[in-house]
Formats: structure tokens, sequence, C-alpha cells
């Protein structure tokens, strides 16, 4: 531990550092405030490496190109801020329907459409379930440490790779932007799933293949297996269909290869929930703020807990009811004008109280302000 | 339950610095600088944020540096253990956020009203132009004073950071900055 490497990095870089170490080769993007140092970082570290940096003309074009680079067999990247997370949604749905294995970092700022360029925010939570159009489920975490954002990025593509699907990290200005010092880790501490490749012949292989996990085997352009990629309803075979039963296995095999395996993706961290009040529920940035304000309230007496929640989509709603069973009031604090605040009142048990903290003037959450809601509340 | 918010208090186990001043100044330099310093100075956490975009431009530009021994939760300044203010702009600006006997470092080459008498005045601008030849090491200047003033990081530390981040050429101007700023807070720090 003691004589491991250390760096200062911001949360935009440690994504960069966390997405070469998962074996990232190309990026594709177009710079916008305040994602571009994921760009400039991909930009001088992956000519080195013997990866491709593109600077597209656009957004459309930068989803795109990673979509079709992960089917080259590349581990693809693209990063990005709101305006630009809106111009993708059309090829994210592409790349659900394709099961394309990408991942996207939104460095999220206020909005919508232009918004505040270089303000915080966090209102792009239900877009990152709900972008694109269609039946899909989706994935999407968000980490709140620079070394979080290395780990996480990490997660993110071993995420997308195991389901083929994509993946969206949500980070904000405040996280990409600020720098800690974390541990550069080395080859072996961290896990990193590759792709499953097929076994089968080149005649018998289908490329959506129904198999028991429903996530298929994944053959590279170039591999010499010959499938038809379209983002019309298809077969196994990958050619398009107008038939109900295929229609059907298809949209099953997208939702529930995420929906059966969910525990593999939930994470979240839960501290002195048992005997709490009041529990905080937060993600990002908002939850450093959250557990600085527990740990003021604790120490002042009073019964305060948090729920940080590292996996945004899917949502954990059963773990939400166990970790609030014992208190008597939820505050959901978020930098925007409500949002992960209704998934917890889907769940919530009616005989305790929904409260909310939320900012959405560009200014992240302090941790006077949750003390001055516990004040209210407790 | 009876007010709560009377009963808190800042954890003492966080030291908030802020270097303000205007664009063009170095804070965020510094800040960065400061962080790799104490960095190698030992197992600390340390958080760095700064102001962004048009607000960093010209104005009173500010870095935050949050420093402790356990894992740091909210990245930003609460209270302020430390404040540099190179300008009066800064100076007025952030005094408030300073806590109650916290350190106040100014450059009283460009300060003319105080607003408290308790704090360590040098002139890092005036010096930095009479010594050295150059006001942009007015910001290196500062934080060898802020090293012989808190004992967060050393001035081997502090040297090794400034080295390795300043262009290449300016090795001497910065070490002898260093050299100034840590002796001119050591002569008012031992009064």
């Amino acid at each position: 531990m003691a004589n491991k490497k250390k760096k200062l990095l911001q949360g935009n870089g440690a994504c960069v550092e966390g997405a070469i170490y998962s074996g990232m080769t190309f990026y594709a993007g177009y710079p916008i405030t305040p994602s571009t140092e994921i760009a400039e970082g991909c930009a001088r570290l992956l000519p080195k490496m013997g990866g491709r940096f593109i600077q597209m003309e656009d957004e459309i074009a930068s989803i795109a190109a990673i979509i079709g680079a992960s089917v080259t067999g590349r581990k693809a990247l693209t990063g990005t801020s709101g305006p630009g997370y809106s111009l993708m949604q059309e090829s994210i749905g592409y790349a659900y329907m394709t099961e394309t294995p990408i991942v996207i970092i939104n460095v999220q700022r206020g909005g919508p459409s232009t918004g505040l360029p270089t303000k915080v925010g966090q209102a792009d939570t239900m877009q990152a379930r709900w972008g694109t159009h269609g039946d899909y489920n989706a994935i999407a975490i968000a980490p709140s440490t620079v070394g979080e954002c290395l780990t996480e990025t990490i997660r993110a593509f071993n995420l997308a790779e195991r389901f083929r699907t994509p993946v969206t990290v949500l980070l904000d200005e405040v996280m990409g932007h600020m720098r800690e010092i974390i541990e550069v880790p080395e080859k072996g501490d961290h896990e990193v799933f590759n792709r499953v490749k097929p076994t089968a012949s080149h005649e018998e292989f289908e490329a959506f293949e129904m198999t028991e996990n429903l996530v298929s085997p994944m053959a590279s352009y170039g591999d010499g297996y010959r499938y038809n990629v379209t983002g019309l309803t298809h077969d196994t075979r990958g050619f398009s269909t107008n038939r109900t039963d295929e229609s059907i296995q298809k949209l099953d095999k997208l939702f529930y290869k995420i929906e059966n395996y969910k525990d593999e993706i939930f994470k979240s961290r839960v501290e002195l929930v048992e005997d709490a009040d009041v529990v905080f529920i937060s993600y990002g940035t908002v939850s450093r703020a959250a557990l600085q304000a527990m740990q003021i309230a604790r120490k002042a007496g009073a019964k305060v807990g948090s729920i940080q929640l590292y996996t945004i989509w899917p949502f954990d709603y059963d773990m939400i009811k166990k970790a609030t069973a014992n208190c008597k009031t939820v505050v959901v604090a978020e930098m925007n004008m409500g949002q992960i605040c209704h998934e917890v009142k889907k769940v919530l048990d009616p005989s305790k109280k929904l409260e909310t903290v939320q900012r959405y003037d560009g200014e992240i959450i302090t941790p006077m302000e949750l003390l001055e809601k516990l004040e209210e509340v407790l | 339950m009876a007010k709560l918010l009377d009963k808190i208090e800042i954890p003492h186990d966080r030291f908030e610095i802020r270097l303000s001043g205007s664009g063009g100044q170095g804070m965020i330099f510094g800040s960065v600088v400061l962080c790799e310093a104490v960095g190698q100075s030992g197992n600390k956490s340390v958080v760095q944020s700064q102001s962004y975009g048009p607000e960093a431009r010209g104005g009173a530009s500010k870095a935050d540096v949050v420093i402790s021994d356990s894992e740091i939760y909210y990245p930003k300044a609460m209270k302020l253990d430390l404040l540099l203010a190179m300008t009066q702009e800064s100076l007025d600006k952030y005094f408030g956020d300073l806590k109650d006997h916290g350190v106040l470092i100014i450059d009283t080459s460009l300060v003319t009203d105080f607003p408290t008498d308790e704090y360590y005045g040098i002139e890092f601008t005036r010096l930095a132009r009479n010594e050295i030849g150059s006001i942009v090491v007015a910001n290196v200047m500062a934080l060898g004073a802020i090293c012989a003033l808190t004992g967060l990081f050393t001035k081997e530390a502090l040297t090794t950071a400034v080295l390795a981040r300043a262009p290449k050429g300016t090795e001497d101007r910065n070490k002898k900055a260093i050299e100034i700023g840590f002796d001119e807070a050591m002569k008012i720090k031992k009064k």
C-alpha cells in the first residue's frame, strides 16, 4: 500500500486513467465544458499506446464512431455534457438495440439546452434512464470522489462488456474538475472484464443467440463471422423482423439480460441507518455533503444516516425499502428540481415523511443546507 | 428536538485553505503545487477545487484546498483555517469565510484596508519585483510563507513540487521565491 504510486488528478483525468486501465483504445468525442479534460487526456495518452483519438464534427458522429469501434472489438469511450448527451440519444438507442458495449461519461452542467456551461447540475439523471425512445433497460453509475472516478469507470466498462450494453457514468462539473491525490492502480488490482467471444463455427454462428443469461457472445467485425447489425427489430441472426414472437423475444432480451442480474450491478454505501431518525439519500458530489452533514449532526447528538447510490440505474428499490425501514423521515438531496426523489417515493412506506433538498442554481448543495433541513424535520 | 444548529461544529480534522487573488496571479497553480507538496509530506487526504470559467478570468479568483488525516467528505471549504489574500478585492470578498483566529496572510504591497489586526503581512508582489525581478513568482513566494507558518509540508517538498510544474529555466527564480517567502514569514512568526 505505502509504496503505491500516487497522483494528483482531476475527476475527468481519473476517468481517463480508469478507461485506459480497462483496455479502452478508442475515443471519439466533441469537446464540451465541463468534460473537455476527458478528451484532452485521451488525445494525449491514446496515440502513445497504439490507441486512437478522433475529434468528430459533433456528438452525433462521436457516438456513431464509438459504436463502430466497439463492433470491431475495441473498448470505446466518449465524454460529453448535457447538450452532447441529448444529441447522442438516438444512437445510444441504436447501441441498446444492437447490443453494443460502449461507455459514455456525462459531466453534468446546468440545463436545459446550453444552460449553465461552467456550473454544476445533476438534472440528466432521468435522461440516463429514459433518454432514447422505446423500451430498454439502462445502466448508469455515479462516482463521488476522484478515486471513484477511476474505479467506477473501470466498473462501467466491465458492466458494458458483461451485459453488451451502453453504460453512462454520471459526473458533474464539480466532480470533473476537483483534484484529489489518488493511488494509481497496478495491473491486477482491479478485475477487468472482457467481452465473451463466440466459439461456434462460422456457419452456425447466431449473433443474437438466446443464451442462458440472454447475453450473446460478440464477434468482432473482421473475425470472419458474418452477421447483420441493424437498429430494426431483428431475429437471432440480426436480420430485421416484423414477427410478433421475435419482437417480444428481442425486447425481453434487452430488458431481462439486465433485470435478471441486477444484483451484479447494484452498488450503494449505506451508513448508520439502523438507529437513524432521518436518512439522506443522494448520489454523486452531493453524497459528500450528505456524509459531512451526517458526521456533524451525529456529533451534535442527532440520529442521522445516509444512503449513497453508486448505481443509479437500475434503481435498487429493495435496498431503499430496507435501509429506510427504521427511520421516520427521508431527505432526498439532488442538484435538480426532483428526479430520484420520485423513485424513492415509489417504494417508501407511506408512514414515512419524504423531504427534499434541491438546488438548480449551478451551485452545489452544502452540508449547512442539509443541516438546516435536519433542524426543520428532526 | 431542540435546535441542532446551535450544537454543531465544523470537524476539527479538516484544515481548509483558500488562495485568492485576481485572475493571472497563479492562485490555481499555487493550489495544485500546494496539494502535491502536502501529498509528498505524508499520508494525508487532499482535495482541491477552484473557481472555473468566466469567474476565473479577472476579478477575484480563488482555489480551495482541504487537507485531512481521514476521509474528506465535503470537498469544498466550509470555514477557512487559512486565507491567502493577494488583492484588496479578494480580501474583502473572502475574509468573512475565515474562522475566528484563522491564519490570514495578506500581500501588503497590494492591500491598504485591513478588516482586522490579526494577520501576517508580507509584500509578496513588491519583493518578487525588487528581489527577483518578476512578479509572477509572488504566488510561489506566498507558498513559502504558508510552509513556514503552518508546517503542513516541508520546504523540500514544496521545492520539488514547484520545480516539477514550473517551466524550464525558472528553477532559480522559484527557489529564491520560496526562500524569501519562508524567511519573511519566519521573521514575523517569531515576533
